[in-house]
């Protein structure tokens, strides 16, 4: 009922919805059943590839979510889903048992190799699923909550606010570098061997861990469009034009920002946590600050403050990266520049503006003739 | 011995402590028919005397027009009263019981006091409508915000403001692309829609056409008796249509004050604004 209310005006929404239900069909049917030597078949990589993006889009998404709608230009978004990962990390670290190089069965391979002697405190619990399940999401969600709580009270906003953040991610990466901080330093935490028991090397478990993505996206992306199209949606986007102006209406501008950003947090860190099993690797590199505007990137070339151009920018620059890191390593970077730039001077609404934008001088030809058809 | 009677005196059992009584929900007070009362006020930003022990009484539902010229400290006046900035020294009071100056700008504007600007801010892209019912006066923490749904009475009176401004047609327009004189109809309704006991109203008429100037007056003296309203306002004309009391400022103080007649007949207004 209330996703059919939220999502009636919401064509692109449906269309996103529609095609997840579809490739969430089509992809497992064509990897597990298609054989090998068939033109159809999707093989194993390419599916993990499909769950990496789609972790990305719901990266993408919850970046749009403050950008796009409370204008917080954040440069560390990048943080909450290295954080949510590296929770992730932590239970599949200790999934592995005896498994390890060293055969320790409670400590993880680098801490024997510290010479560590026993876990630290903070490693506790990670064994469970359902305690590392509710720290992925109370991890990013705290910090989050406690940085926004200073930053917003405090009324730290526009450029000064991204610079923060940008420190903020490059403060943790420096810090998950250290061998002391407990988490495997500069190596992270790999080696994974499974996840609830199954194995991560198996097509079904890829499977499964691609379909986790695709719904986690579709609910991440129906969480968003329930906030964007409430009320506090509306107050979201008049404290990003006009914040002084909401304030003498009424509005708590630090208490909005703030609450949408912890669940914002949270969402970016559910996709870290989805990631991470698929790559099979997490370690501080992810924290990087470059990872953190490329990400603002994606959300700019899609289209900004639509949700869904998050999604589209997600996936088109994420698609083109891996053709182009593969095909012209070294144009990348260029091309990445190059379509910032490109997207920023002619298509300042990203691609979906463009759409809209054509469609809209399609309906335009179609009076012009109307009118014309008229007066003949 | 002093100190038995003070423990005696902690330990009677009809005793009530300061900190259980309940601290008594602040509500708009006009038993005295005055609705703001600004006392003795002080402000110098780095030295200079903006506010000089300004008095100005505003009664219950009369409509104000505040004149001087530029700098005689109305827009500094303004800002005290809504809590954007904070005198130096001084009193100011909404009704009998409500202390401006413990208050910050949200609790304010909660109260019931609503303030348009000089430069029309309205919320370019939401609609009209959109506008008005986020300016509605609601439960605005971010929960109830999430959940809160228009229902009918709202409705209502979002259409009712609509109708006030004059706005019914644009009702679903993006506020960007009303003109200017629309857009501070519009934030007249957006002030009306807090259902404020005191509007300030900043400049209503700046950059209007004549037939806008006019709309706004009736406008205002159509808000005037439900609303107690004070307008700072420049155009002489604009003030003359519409004044029954009118203050001149001038250099932080009062300088005058009575119907626009006597005003625009004291030598001392003459020589500041009027006779320029």
């Amino acid at each position: 009922m209330l996703l059919m209310k939220v999502l009636k005006n919401d064509k692109p929404g449906i269309w996103l919805l529609g095609i997840l239900l579809v490739i969430s069909i089509a992809v497992p049917i064509l990897n597990l059943l298609v054989p090998e030597s068939s033109p159809f078949h999707i093989s194993t990589y390419t599916v993990t590839l499909l769950g990496k993006y789609l972790t990305y889009a719901l990266l993408a998404v919850s970046a749009d979510l403050v950008w796009g709608y409370l204008g917080i230009l954040t440069l560390g978004h990048a943080a909450f889903f290295a954080l949510g990962g590296y929770v992730m990390g932590m239970y599949l670290m200790r999934q592995i048992g005896e498994r390890g190089v060293y055969g320790d069965p409670l400590l993880p391979d680098f801490m024997v190799f510290l010479s560590w002697q026993e876990l630290p405190w903070f490693w506790q619990g990670f064994d469970q699923f359902w305690f590392a399940a509710l720290m992925i999401m109370l991890v990013p969600g705290i910090l989050a909550y406690v940085f926004g709580y200073l930053a917003f009270r405090s009324r730290v906003t526009g450029v000064y606010l991204s610079i923060i953040t940008q420190a903020l991610t490059y403060a943790l990466m420096l810090a998950f570098f250290r061998n002391e901080m407990g988490f495997g330093g500069n190596n992270g935490l790999t080696d994974f061997k499974d996840i609830l028991g199954f194995d991560l090397r198996a097509d079904s478990t890829r499977i499964a861990l691609f379909l986790a993505s695709a719904v986690a996206l579709a609910i991440g992306y129906v969480l968003s469009r329930i906030i964007v199209s409430s009320r506090l949606g509306l107050a979201s986007v008049a404290i990003r034009d006009a914040e002084s102006r909401s304030r003498f209406i009424g509005y708590r501008v630090e208490n909005i920002k703030l609450w949408v950003f912890v669940f914002s947090a949270m969402m970016a860190g559910v996709a870290g946590a989805l990631y991470v099993p698929q790559v099979g690797i997490i370690n501080p590199g992810e924290f990087s600050p470059l990872n953190s505007i490329e990400l603002i990137i994606w959300v700019a070339i899609g289209g900004r403050g639509t949700l869904y151009g998050a999604v589209i920018g997600a996936l088109l620059v994420n698609y083109s990266k891996t053709y182009f890191t593969a095909a012209l390593p070294e144009i990348w970077l260029y091309a990445l520049g190059a379509m910032f730039i490109l997207v920023t001077l002619y298509l300042p609404k990203g691609i979906v503006g463009l759409q809209l934008q054509s469609l809209r001088n399609l309906r335009i030809v179609r009076m012009v003739r109307k009118i014309r058809g008229a007066k003949v | 011995m002093k100190a038995m009677q003070s423990l005696r005196e902690f330990s009677r059992r009809d005793r009530v402590f300061d900190f259980l009584v309940q601290a008594e929900p602040p509500a708009l007070d006009l038993s005295h028919n005055i609705i703001l009362y600004l006392e003795g006020i002080n402000k110098s930003f780095d030295g200079f005397k903006a506010i000089n022990d300004l008095n100005l009484y505003i009664e219950s539902g009369e409509l104000r027009c505040i004149i001087g010229p530029n700098g005689a400290g109305k827009s500094t006046m303004m800002d005290i009263i809504t809590g954007k900035t904070r005198p130096d020294t001084g009193q100011a009071w909404f009704g009998q019981r409500l202390n401006l100056l413990e208050m910050d700008e949200p609790e304010i504007a909660e109260a019931g006091i609503g303030r348009k600007f000089q430069k029309p801010t309205v919320f370019e892209n939401l609609s009209v409508f959109q506008n008005l019912e986020l300016a509605m006066s609601q439960d605005k923490r971010v929960w109830p915000l999430l959940m809160a749904r228009l229902n009918g009475e709202q409705r209502d009176l979002i259409d009712e403001v609509l109708t006030t401004i004059g706005l019914n047609q644009l009702a679903s327009d993006p506020a960007g692309k009303l003109s200017h004189g629309q857009k501070q109809w519009l934030e007249i309704g957006m002030l009306l829609m807090q259902k404020p006991a005191l509007l300030l109203v900043d400049e209503p008429v700046a950059g209007m056409t004549h037939q806008e100037m006019d709309r706004t007056a009736e406008l205002l003296t159509s808000l005037a008796g439900k609303h107690s309203v004070v307008v700072v306002e420049h155009d002489m004309d604009f003030v003359r249509s519409i004044a029954r009391k009118v203050t001149v400022l001038h250099q932080g103080s009062v300088l005058a004050e009575g119907s626009m007649a006597e005003v625009q007949s004291d030598p001392r207004v003459v020589e500041v604004y009027l006779g320029e």
